[in-house]
Formats: structure tokens, C-alpha cells, sequence
């Protein structure tokens, strides 16, 4: 019996969250806008069809959106996570093999489901989160994994199959003939540049990426192409991942509300980052053993003199203490800094990042300090996460933050902030 | 333990000392999601706002306790989306439809028609009442 393995992808995520909190917004054209409302990056059903590309500069579609109503909002990334959330883990009760891929899909083995019909079970799930978080989803159920993303995009798009499209029930006609409509750009794995590529050599639909010779493949590609038409012809060669591996790298950047020109704002926003970034280290039980820092102006400036330039900083000994990382973050910074430059944007990284638990002890460990910078992190953690993120912060991430993005559009935290609760009206 | 400050000594603390008697009879504390929140991922909260329900014991400024997970049955509490608003109503079938009542007398019914589409948006399982305020942080 093949494997029967299902991808569960909401729909325009970002702009269905918006929607179950704003019923006003059903039907309407919108779109959510990246970190200081610079670019479109997720839109509604009614968004794309009027043309609305993906990752537009919103300031190039202000005049299209007015003329069609079309609403926008800053993201709101609370809201975002807090859903997703939900969702996984109204999706974790359909089958004990999860892996949460992005944050609005996942896969699920089903393995074990078959008493009540795949397609059925599909059917499910999505009602069970339509009605419990009022997102709408569509699955794609197939034997392997890039196959599942290739018929839940054919779900999404095909309204025969109302939103659950089972490769393993289909016949191998109908097989043969949806993959011959597909563009192979459609392919998970398959960029926009490998698509070029493979046109070239006139492979233009799935069908011919699933006919095309292996070792032909391996050859002008590489080895993970041909993994992908091995997939597309049902043989599995990727497996679910249900742990997420602890990260190697922790960023934590963003861009300026307006420009900034003093060192002390840049150290501001350089601490504050870093303080997010200490922040998601701990919560994966690791430490850092080096800080890299990076700062540049706007490039889309081309007439105002640009500078950008990155160092790294190893540390004498690995640690997730947020007063040592931020002052090696400002070390670093104003050895990058070059008064006169009109900056946009600082990003910070931890890099040389090992488990909490594998750290080596050393003759001269300060075993007290190190106790007490523990308790001290936990006991901000826990602060923050009781009372909102910053609610106890350093005093070098300043107190105004000036520099901070522009949000002017952002929803309320419906469902991580009391004050911020949606309103019923009884009136 | 707060270790002496400048001696050096093992970082991991020593379970020491004589047993707790009552640790065998532990037992966790009361939680209160556990009482109010059946579904934790269908649950959300709402804010009160406007004295209609009071008659269902729902005041101003009440924290609701919404399930998105249970049937709204005849007479549930329910959160109706009514002109794209979020409403607390009493929903009530009758034979020509649905009455959304409030609790009330001077605030009106509203009446859906068989032909109208009505969205219940959630069940509302708890009403949360502030009774003590302190004076500095009264509304």
C-alpha cells in the first residue's frame, strides 16, 4: 500500500486571520504588508485577482488599491503565530506524525487512518479548523511528499475536488493528464531559475519532469532534482521531519521607520535586536560563541552616499547572558560605525551556537556568576512573556525607540493582548 | 540557595535536608483555564460592550469566554455577526426563524428570516464579572 501522505496549507493565511476577527473584510480585496509597510506579501483571494503581484512595493499599487478599495494591513505577526499555532495543533489530533513545515503548513503521516477513507479524513480536518479557528485550508494527500505539495496545489486551485485532492484515488490517466497542464515551475524545489533551465531542455510541464531520464537529470542538475522526479513518480526519498532541529543561526534584523544618523540610535536598535535574538536562544537551550553585527544604509537611495559593512565578534566563552551579547553587539558596532551615512537598517547574528548542555566546563568558570546570570535570564524571560514582550528590557534599548518600523496598519493582538480583545456589542 | 558571595562552590544544588511530609499528598493547584477553557484552540475571549445582556447576567466591560468548538443550540448565548459586527445575542429558534434576543426590555430583538444567512461566530461558555476594583484602577 503506498504511503499516504498529507500537506495541510491554509489559504492567503495572513489575510484569512485578519478576516476572522473583522467579518467586514469577507469578500474584500486585501493585502498584508511586509515589516514598515514596504511590500506586499500576502494577499486575498480577491487581491490576486486583480492583478496584485506578490512582493510589490506598496507605494507602487497606493493608487490602484484606492481606486478598488482594496485594504491593507501592516502584519501582525502576534495574531499570526498565535493561529498557526492553533491550527498545528488542531491538526496534531489527526495523526501522531506532525512536521509543521512554514507557518501555515504542515504534513501529516496518515498511516493508521485509513478505516474511514483518506479523502474523508481530509474532509475533516479541514471543517474541524474552518469551524474551530475559522481558517479555511485545503489538503493534498499523496504517497510522497512533493507530490502532496503538487496535488494541494491543485486542491486550491480546482473546485471539483473542494479542497481535498487525493493522488492516491486518482486514475493514472487523470494523473497523466493533470500533470500535463501543470507548469513545471510548480514543482516544490523547483525555482525559478531551474525552471528556465528546464525549459531550455524542453521540460516545460510536471509530466515531463516526471518522463525526464534520472540520470540526466543528475547530470545537468544535481542530485536533489533528481530526488524530485523520483518523488513526482511515487517513490518517497524525503522523510517527515517531526523534530525541528535546533537552529545554527539566530537573526534578528529589520528596517528603520526613518532614517538614522546617530550612534546612539543604531546602538539602541542594535541592543534591542539583540535582546530578541539572546531571547530565541534560550528558549532552544543554547548558547552563542559569536556575535555578528551588520549596518547599511538604503540602497534605494542611489543618490545619497551608502555604506554597509558586517563584522563578527567570537566570545571568550559561549554564553546566552543578554547584557554579555549586547555589549559584544556594541563593541562591534562602533568599530562598523561611520558617522554621516543615513542608515536603514542594523540585523544582528548569533552564530557558533552549540546546546546549553554541551558546553565544556572550564578551570576558570565562574560558577556563581554563571548561576546568577541563569536565574536573572529566566526570571526576564518569564517577565516578558507574563507581561508583553520589553515589558523589563535594557536600558540600552532605550526607552522611546525613535528609529522603530512603521506598523500604522497593524490589527489588534486579538488573541495574545487583553486590552486588545475583539468588541461584541450589546447594545 | 544564594551561595556566599566570592567562594566558588558546585553550581547544581543538592537535594539536602529532611523530606517534606506532605510531598507524597502534592497535588497541582486549581487552574483556572482548566475550569473555563474546554477547546484551548477554539477558545477566545471577547470584550463586553453595552448593558443588553444584563439580563443574562452580562454586563459592561465583561470578559466572555467564547467556544467556537460547540453547536450553538436553541437559547445558547452565542456571538452573532450581525452588519459585520461582533453581537451578543440570545439565539432562539421559532417557527418562522431565528430571534436574536437580548436581555432587556429596552433593547430590541432581532429578528433573522429563514432566507437570511445569520453567522454565529463562537458560544459564549462563561461571562467573566470584575466585582472588586481598586480605586486607582477603576474604569
Amino acid at each position: 500500500m503506498p504511503r499516504n501522505l498529507a500537506l495541510i496549507d491554509c489559504n492567503n493565511f495572513y489575510a484569512s486571520c485578519e478576516r476572522v476577527f473583522n467579518p467586514t473584510l469577507e469578500g474584500k480585496p486585501l493585502v498584508v504588508l511586509s515589516n514598515n509597510d514596504g511590500c506586499v506579501v500576502a494577499r486575498s483571494q480577491e487581491a490576486k485577482d486583480l492583478g496584485i503581484k506578490m512582493g510589490v512595493p506598496w507605494f507602487q499599487i497606493e493608487g490602484l488599491a484606492k481606486r478598488h478599495g482594496i485594504i491593507a494591513f501592516s502584519s501582525n505577526y502576534a495574531l499570526y503565530a498565535d493561529m498557526s499555532n492553533r491550527v498545528m495543533a488542531i491538526l496534531a489530533s489527526f495523526s501522531p506524525s506532525q512536521e509543521v513545515y512554514s507557518i501555515d503548513e504542515c504534513f501529516l503521516d496518515l498511516a493508521g487512518f485509513e478505516r474511514r477513507g483518506f479523502t474523508r479524513y481530509g474532509q475533516e480536518m479541514r471543517s474541524a479548523i474552518k469551524r474551530w479557528v475559522g481558517l479555511p485550508v485545503c489538503v493534498g494527500i499523496a504517497p510522497t511528499k512533493t507530490l502532496a505539495k503538487l496535488v494541494n496545489h491543485v486542491a486550491k486551485k480546482r473546485p471539483q475536488f473542494d479542497g481535498v485532492c487525493n493522488y492516491n484515488d486518482l486514475s493514472t490517466d487523470e494523473i497523466d493528464a493533470l500533470m500535463g497542464e501543470l507548469p513545471v515551475s510548480e514543482v516544490w524545489g523547483v525555482g525559478c531559475r531551474h525552471s528556465a533551465h528546464l525549459q531550455q531542455i524542453g521540460i516545460l510541464t510536471v509530466r515531463d519532469l516526471r518522463q525526464a531520464s534520472p540520470k540526466m537529470i543528475r547530470k545537468q542538475f544535481s542530485v536533489v532534482m533528481e530526488r524530485t522526479v523520483a518523488e513526482l513518480n511515487g517513490e518517497p526519498c524525503l522523510a517527515l521531519e517531526e523534530m525541528a532541529p535546533a537552529k545554527k543561526q539566530i537573526m534578528s534584523s529589520r528596517s528603520f521607520g526613518r532614517p538614522v544618523f546617530a550612534l546612539d540610535e543604531l546602538a539602541e536598535s542594535v541592543a534591542s535586536y539583540m535582546s530578541r535574538a539572546a531571547e530565541k536562544l534560550r528558549r532552544q537551550h543554547s548558547l552563542a560563541g559569536a556575535v555578528q553585527v551588520y549596518v547599511r544604509t538604503n540602497p534605494f537611495k542611489e543618490r545619497d552616499p551608502q555604506y554597509s559593512h558586517g563584522m563578527i565578534l567570537p566570545l571568550a566563552e559561549p554564553t546566552d547572558d543578554t547584557r554579555r551579547l549586547v555589549a559584544a553587539a556594541i563593541i562591534v558596532l562602533r568599530r562598523l560605525y561611520r558617522p554621516g551615512f543615513a542608515y536603514a537598517k542594523t540585523g544582528v547574528m548569533l552564530t557558533e551556537i552549540i546546546a546549553a548542555t554541551q558546553r565544556m566546563p572550564t578551570l576558570f568558570d565562574d560558577t556563581v556568576g554563571m548561576t546568577r546570570s541563569k536565574n536573572l535570564m529566566h526570571a526576564v524571560d518569564r517577565i516578558n512573556q507574563a507581561y508583553g514582550r520589553g515589558t523589563i528590557r535594557l536600558a540600552a534599548e532605550g526607552l522611546d525607540q525613535h528609529w522603530k518600523m512603521r506598523a500604522g496598519r497593524r490589527s489588534p493582538s486579538f488573541t495574545t493582548c487583553l486590552a486588545e480583545i475583539p468588541i461584541a456589542r450589546a447594545i | 540557595m544564594v551561595p556566599l558571595p566570592g567562594i566558588p562552590i558546585l553550581a547544581t544544588s543538592v537535594p539536602a535536608g529532611f523530606p517534606s511530609p506532605a510531598d507524597d499528598h502534592a497535588e497541582e493547584r486549581i487552574d483556572l483555564n482548566e475550569y473555563l477553557i474546554a477547546h484551548k484552540e477554539a477558545t477566545f475571549f471577547v470584550r463586553v460592550a453595552g448593558d443588553s445582556m444584563v439580563g443574562f447576567g452580562i454586563h459592561h466591560g465583561d470578559l466572555l469566554v467564547v467556544d467556537r468548538a460547540i453547536d450553538a443550540v436553541d437559547r445558547s448565548v452565542v456571538i452573532a455577526v450581525v452588519d459585520g459586527d461582533f453581537t451578543v445575542k440570545q439565539l432562539c429558534r421559532i417557527p418562522e426563524g431565528v430571534l436574536l434576543r437580548s436581555g432587556s426590555a429596552t433593547h430590541s430583538d432581532i429578528f433573522v428570516g429563514e432566507e437570511q444567512t445569520l453567522t454565529v461566530w463562537g458560544v459564549v461558555r462563561w461571562s467573566i464579572h470584575q466585582v472588586w476594583s481598586c480605586p486607582e484602577t477603576s474604569r
